[in-house]
C-alpha cells in the first residue's frame, strides 16, 4: 500500500519526472523573452517554455495537452532545434495551467488546445525560447574560455569552439546568471537538421507502445472512489426521487444521490465494476416535463424547413438574396440540391473521465486529459467554493478528443466536481463515463441541413450561388459568443462557405438557428465537416451539369490570383497528378477529388473506389495534398491526415446519432461503427514544401474527406446527400 | 473473494468480487493500467490481454472463468513476437492517442504467434474487431508486416 502521495509519483513515472530549473527560458506577459532562476521561476511573471535543470537536462514545457496530435514531439522540436541539442537529449513537461501565462494567442485569455492551434501559435515563441537558452549557455561557455561567443556552436549538447569542447552542463549555472536577449537570431529554414526532418520520431511512444503512458483513466488513488452517473433517457429530464435498495447488494456500493441539479443520479462505489453493477441496481423516477421529446425525423424535417424558407441572418453582404435569385432565374441550367447531415458523436477511445484529488488545506488537484484547463479551474473553483489558484490540473495524456475533451460548460469536470461536492471530501473522486454514456451524453457535432442552387449561363459559367444553411448554433449562450458570433451569425455554422477561396459570383449565404434539441459541440473540424461536403459536392455536381473535368472546373473559380487560391491550387493539382487523376481509372473504378481550406491550411484529397458486382463499394486509395506552411514534423503531419481522413470517411460512411422519442437510439459501438482497419486499403499524403508560418494539421484532413468520397461514389451513378451513407442507398464491402 | 492467478508468468492470488470482469480486476485491483477499457462489450478490443496464448477481451471474461489459464498482458510482453512487434509499433511510429494500442499490440502479437507471415487480408481480417478511432489503420498494417520481418530476420 503506498501513500497517495507517493502512489502519484509513481503514477507520473511514465512522464517526464519533474526535475528542479536551473533556469528557464519563456516570456513575460509583455511578449518579451526573459530568463528565470529558481525562486524567480515560479514567482517571476515569466511564461516558461523551456527548462534546463543543473545537471544540463532540457525539458520543453508543453503548454498544449497531448490527445494524439503530436504536440509533445513539434514543441519539442521547435526547442531542440533552435539549442541545438539532439532529440534524445530533450525531454518534456506538460504546464501547470495558468491562463496568464499560458494563453493561446489565438483563443484570447485562455489556455486551451483546440482550432488546429498548437503549433500556429507556438512556432515563434518556442523557437525563440530555444535560441535565448543557446545565447545564453554560448554567452557563459565564451566567459568562462575568455573567448568571443560568436566563435562557439553548440551541437548534440556539446558546446564547441576554441579548440575544446565541453557539454553544456558546465555552463548551466553561469548561464543562468546571464540576461536572455531580446531577440535572439534565429536559425536560417535552410539550416534546419530537425524541423522538417521525416525521421524524428514522436516523443510519446515508448509509454504508449508498452502501457506505462498515464491516461486519466489509469489514476488509481488511495482510497479513491469511482462515480459513475445515472442519466435521464431523455435530455433535460431532470431526477425526482430514487430508490438503491437493490443496490445495496452490489459489494463495493457506496451510495446514489441526485446531483444538486437534478441532471442525473450519482452513483458511488470503491471500484468501477462496482459502480456499474450499482448503476444498473439503481432505480431513477424522472421528470419528462422539460424533456426533449422530439424523435430526429422530426428535427431534420423543421431543418429541411428552414432551407426552404427565408433565412433568419444574412451571411454575405456583397449579393441580397433577390439579386442572387434574379441571378439564377436569368441562368441556361440550375443545380440544386438538399443535404441533411445527422447529429455525431466524438467517441474518442478513452471514454470521458477525471479524478479530484482532494489535499489537506482543503485545495484540490484535478487528474484529466485536460483540453482546457484555466476554464476547468474557474468552473470547479465556483461548485467548491475555492480560488482557481486552489485547482491544481495534473495534465495526462488524453485518449483521443476530437473537441469532445472541451466543452463551454467543462461538463464532466463539472459533474465530478458536483459529485465530489456531495461528499465529505477526504477521499478522492473518479468520475468514469462508460461508451453508453458517451454515445447517448450529448455534445455533439449539430445536425444541419443545407439547400444549394446554382446557376449555370450557357457556357457553363457559375452566375449565381445561393446557399441556405440551418442548423443548431455551436457558440451561442457560451462564453466563447463574443469571439464566434458576429450580427447574429454564428460563424462556426457557416465557416468553409462563407470565406471559400472561391470566387464564387452571385454568392449568397443565409444562415438559420434551430431550435436546440441537445447539447451541441465542436467536432473535429467544427463548421467544415458538413460545408465541405456542401461546397465540394457542389462543385463536382456544377462541373458535372457543365461537361468539365471536375479539377479544370474548379481552377477557374481559383483564378484571381490570391495567396489562398494559389495555395489551394497548388494541393488541388498536386492531390490530381499524385492520383493519375488524368488516366482512367478502370472498369469498375471511379475517383472522386474535393479540396478546402480550414484552420490555415490547404488539403485536397482524391478518393478512388472500386464497385464490386454486388454494387458494395470498396474505398482503394486515398491521395492527398497538404500545404500547412513549414512541415515541422513531416510524420505527424503524415499522421494527421491519414487519421483525419479516416475519422472524415469513417462518420460520412455509417455514423449518425439519432433520436426516437427524444431518447437516442444508439447505444455502444455496434450501433456506432468506428472505423475498422479494412475500410480504407491505403492512404497517401505529400506535403508542399512551405516557407509559411506553420498552420493547423489536427483537423484539416478531415473537411474534404467526406466530399472525396461522395463524388467518386456519384461518378459511378449515385449522388449521396443525405448522411450517413450507409442508410442513403450506398452499400460498402 | 479470493482468485489464483498465473499473470505474466507469476502466480498470485487477488481478493476480487466475483463476477467481475478480468478488465477491471486488472484494473482496479491489481492497478495494472496498461489494458484498457474502451466499450466494455468486446466491440472495440481495447482490452485485449491473452490467455494460453490466445487474444481473449478482457471485458467480457469474468474472473471466475479464468481458472488456471496462464494470463498475459502488455506488462508482460516480453517475448521474441512481442519485442518485434513493438520494435515494429516504434518504428513507424505507429500510435497518436494510444488509447488502443495496447489492445492493437496484444491482437498483433496473437495473429503473428499463429501466421508468422500473414496476408494483409488476414491482417486485416485479425486486426478487425481492434478499433482505433484516431484511425491509425494504415500503419497498423504496415507495421504487422514490418514485425514479420523483424521476426525473420
Amino acid at each position: 500500500m503506498t501513500t497517495a502521495e507517493t502512489s502519484r509519483r509513481t503514477f507520473m513515472k511514465g512522464a517526464a519526472a519533474t526535475a528542479a530549473a536551473a533556469f528557464v527560458v519563456g516570456l513575460t506577459p509583455n511578449g518579451a523573452l526573459a530568463a528565470a532562476s529558481p525562486g524567480t521561476a515560479n514567482g517571476g511573471n515569466i511564461t516558461p517554455f523551456v527548462k534546463i535543470t543543473a545537471d544540463g537536462k532540457i525539458f520543453a514545457i508543453v503548454k498544449h495537452f497531448e490527445m494524439g496530435q503530436g504536440t509533445t514531439t513539434g514543441l519539442t522540436t521547435l526547442i531542440a532545434e533552435e539549442l541545438g541539442v539532439s532529440m534524445d537529449e530533450i525531454d518534456y513537461e506538460f504546464a501547470p495551467a495558468d491562463a496568464g501565462r499560458y494563453n493561446n494567442l489565438l483563443f484570447g485569455k485562455i489556455q486551451g488546445t483546440g482550432g488546429s492551434t498548437a503549433i500556429a501559435n507556438s512556432y515563434n515563441q518556442y523557437r525563440q525560447a530555444g535560441a535565448a537558452a543557446r545565447h545564453m549557455l554560448l554567452g557563459a561557455a565564451a566567459e568562462a574560455w575568455g573567448v568571443e561567443a560568436s566563435t562557439l556552436t553548440l551541437e548534440a549538447g556539446q558546446i564547441v569552439g576554441a579548440g575544446q569542447s565541453a557539454p553544456i552542463a558546465e555552463f548551466v549555472a553561469a548561464a543562468a546568471k546571464r540576461t536572455a536577449p531580446e531577440s535572439p537570431t534565429l536559425k536560417d529554414p535552410r539550416d534546419f537538421t530537425l524541423i522538417g526532418n521525416p525521421d524524428v520520431a514522436r516523443r510519446d511512444n515508448s509509454g504508449k507502445i508498452n502501457g506505462t503512458a498515464p491516461f486519466a483513466m489509469d489514476v488509481q488513488l488511495d482510497g479513491q472512489m469511482v462515480v459513475v452517473l445515472k442519466r435521464p433517457p431523455r435530455f433535460r429530464a431532470t431526477a425526482t426521487s430514487i430508490d438503491a435498495t437493490d443496490a445495496k447488494d452490489v459489494p463495493g456500493f457506496i451510495d446514489a444521490k441526485i446531483l444538486p441539479n437534478k441532471a442525473g443520479v450519482v452513483i458511488y462505489a470503491d471500484k468501477t465494476w462496482a459502480a456499474f453493477s450499482a448503476r444498473d441496481a439503481v432505480s431513477v423516477t424522472w421528470d419528462f416535463s422539460n424533456a426533449e421529446s422530439r424523435s430526429s425525423d422530426a428535427i431534420r424535417q423543421q431543418l429541411i424547413d428552414a432551407v426552404n424558407a427565408p433565412a433568419q441572418f444574412d451571411v454575405t453582404s456583397d449579393n441580397t438574396v433577390s439579386d442572387v435569385a434574379g441571378l439564377i432565374e436569368g441562368a441556361d441550367k440550375v443545380v440544386e440540391e438538399t443535404f441533411y447531415f445527422p447529429y455525431l458523436a466524438h467517441a474518442p477511445m478513452e471514454p470521458l473521465n477525471c479524478t479530484i484529488e482532494p489535499q489537506k488545506d482543503g485545495s484540490i488537484i484535478l487528474h484529466d486529459g485536460c483540453q482546457m484547463p484555466t476554464g476547468v479551474q474557474g468552473a470547479l473553483g465556483k461548485i467548491l467554493g475555492l480560488d482557481p489558484a486552489q485547482v491544481a490540473i495534473n495534465t495526462l495524456y488524453a485518449g483521443g478528443s476530437f473537441g469532445r475533451r472541451a466543452t463551454p460548460s467543462m461538463d464532466y469536470p463539472v459533474e465530478a466536481a458536483l459529485a465530489f461536492s456531495m461528499t465529505d471530501r477526504t477521499r478522492p473522486v473518479k468520475l468514469v463515463w462508460s461508451r453508453e454514456d458517451d454515445l447517448a451524453g450529448g455534445y455533439y457535432r449539430p445536425a444541419f441541413a443545407h439547400k444549394v442552387r446554382i446557376g449555370l449561363n450557357g457556357a457553363g459559367k457559375i452566375v449565381g450561388w445561393d446557399h441556405r444553411i440551418a442548423g443548431q448554433s455551436i457558440f451561442k449562450d457560451t462564453l466563447f459568443e463574443g469571439f464566434m458570433v458576429k450580427d447574429g451569425v454564428d460563424n462556426s455554422s457557416v465557416e468553409g462557405a462563407h470565406g471559400s477561396p472561391y470566387a464564387i459570383p452571385g454568392h449568397y449565404i443565409g444562415l438559420s438557428d434551430a431550435k436546440p434539441a441537445t447539447s451541441v459541440n465542436w467536432w473535429r473540424s467544427v463548421g467544415h465537416s458538413h460545408t465541405a461536403y456542401v461546397m465540394e459536392c457542389m462543385m463536382d455536381s456544377a462541373a458535372m451539369a457543365s461537361g468539365r473535368d471536375p479539377v479544370d472546373f474548379r481552377m477557374d473559380y481559383l483564378a484571381n490570383g490570391t495567396k489562398d487560391q494559389q495555395r489551394i491550387a497548388g494541393v488541388l493539382k498536386l492531390a490530381a497528378e499524385k492520383a493519375n487523376w488524368g488516366t482512367p481509372p478502370g472498369a469498375g473504378r471511379a475517383r472522386g477529388i474535393a479540396v478546402h481550406k480550414s484552420f490555415g491550411s490547404f488539403v485536397a484529397e482524391v478518393v478512388e473506389v472500386a464497385r464490386s458486382s454486388d454494387d458494395a463499394i470498396s474505398i482503394e486509395k486515398v491521395t492527398c495534398a497538404v500545404d500547412c506552411g513549414v512541415a515541422v514534423n513531416p510524420d505527424v503531419i503524415r499522421a494527421q491526415i491519414e487519421g483525419g481522413v479516416g475519422y472524415g470517411i469513417g462518420h460520412v460512411m455509417r455514423n449518425e446519432i439519432t433520436l426516437d422519442g427524444g431518447e437516442v437510439v444508439q447505444w455502444n459501438f455496434p450501433d456506432y461503427e468506428p472505423l475498422r482497419i479494412g475500410d480504407i486499403k491505403a492512404i497517401e499524403t505529400h506535403i508542399v514544401p512551405s516557407d509559411e508560418d506553420p498552420t493547423g494539421i489536427g483537423e484539416p484532413g478531415t473537411p474534404p474527406a467526406g466530399p472525396a468520397l461522395a463524388n467518386a461514389i456519384a461518378a459511378l451513378g449515385t449522388r449521396v446527400t443525405s448522411l450517413p451513407m450507409i442508410k442513403n442507398g450506398v452499400g460498402f464491402a | 473473494m479470493a482468485f489464483s492467478l498465473t499473470l505474466n508468468g507469476k502466480t498470485l492470488d487477488v481478493d476480487a468480487t466475483p463476477g467481475t470482469p478480468l478488465l477491471w480486476v486488472l484494473r482496479d485491483d491489481l492497478k495494472m493500467t496498461g489494458t484498457k477499457f474502451g466499450c466494455g462489450i468486446s466491440a472495440c478490443g481495447a482490452c485485449t490481454v491473452h490467455l494460453d496464448g490466445q487474444p481473449v477481451r478482457s471485458c467480457q471474461t469474468y474472473i471466475d472463468d479464468v481458472g488456471d489459464a496462464e494470463i498475459t498482458t502488455i506488462e508482460g510482453l516480453n517475448t521474441p513476437i512481442g519485442n518485434a512487434v513493438q520494435q515494429a509499433w516504434a518504428e513507424l511510429d505507429v500510435v497518436q492517442c494510444g488509447y488502443c494500442q495496447s489492445g492493437q499490440i496484444m491482437q498483433a502479437v496473437g495473429l503473428l504467434s499463429g501466421a508468422p507471415k500473414p496476408s494483409v487480408d488476414e491482417i486485416e481480417s485479425a486486426m478487425s474487431g481492434n478499433a482505433c478511432r484516431c484511425a491509425t489503420y494504415q500503419r497498423i498494417r504496415a507495421a504487422v508486416q514490418r514485425a514479420s520481418e523483424i521476426m525473420e530476420a
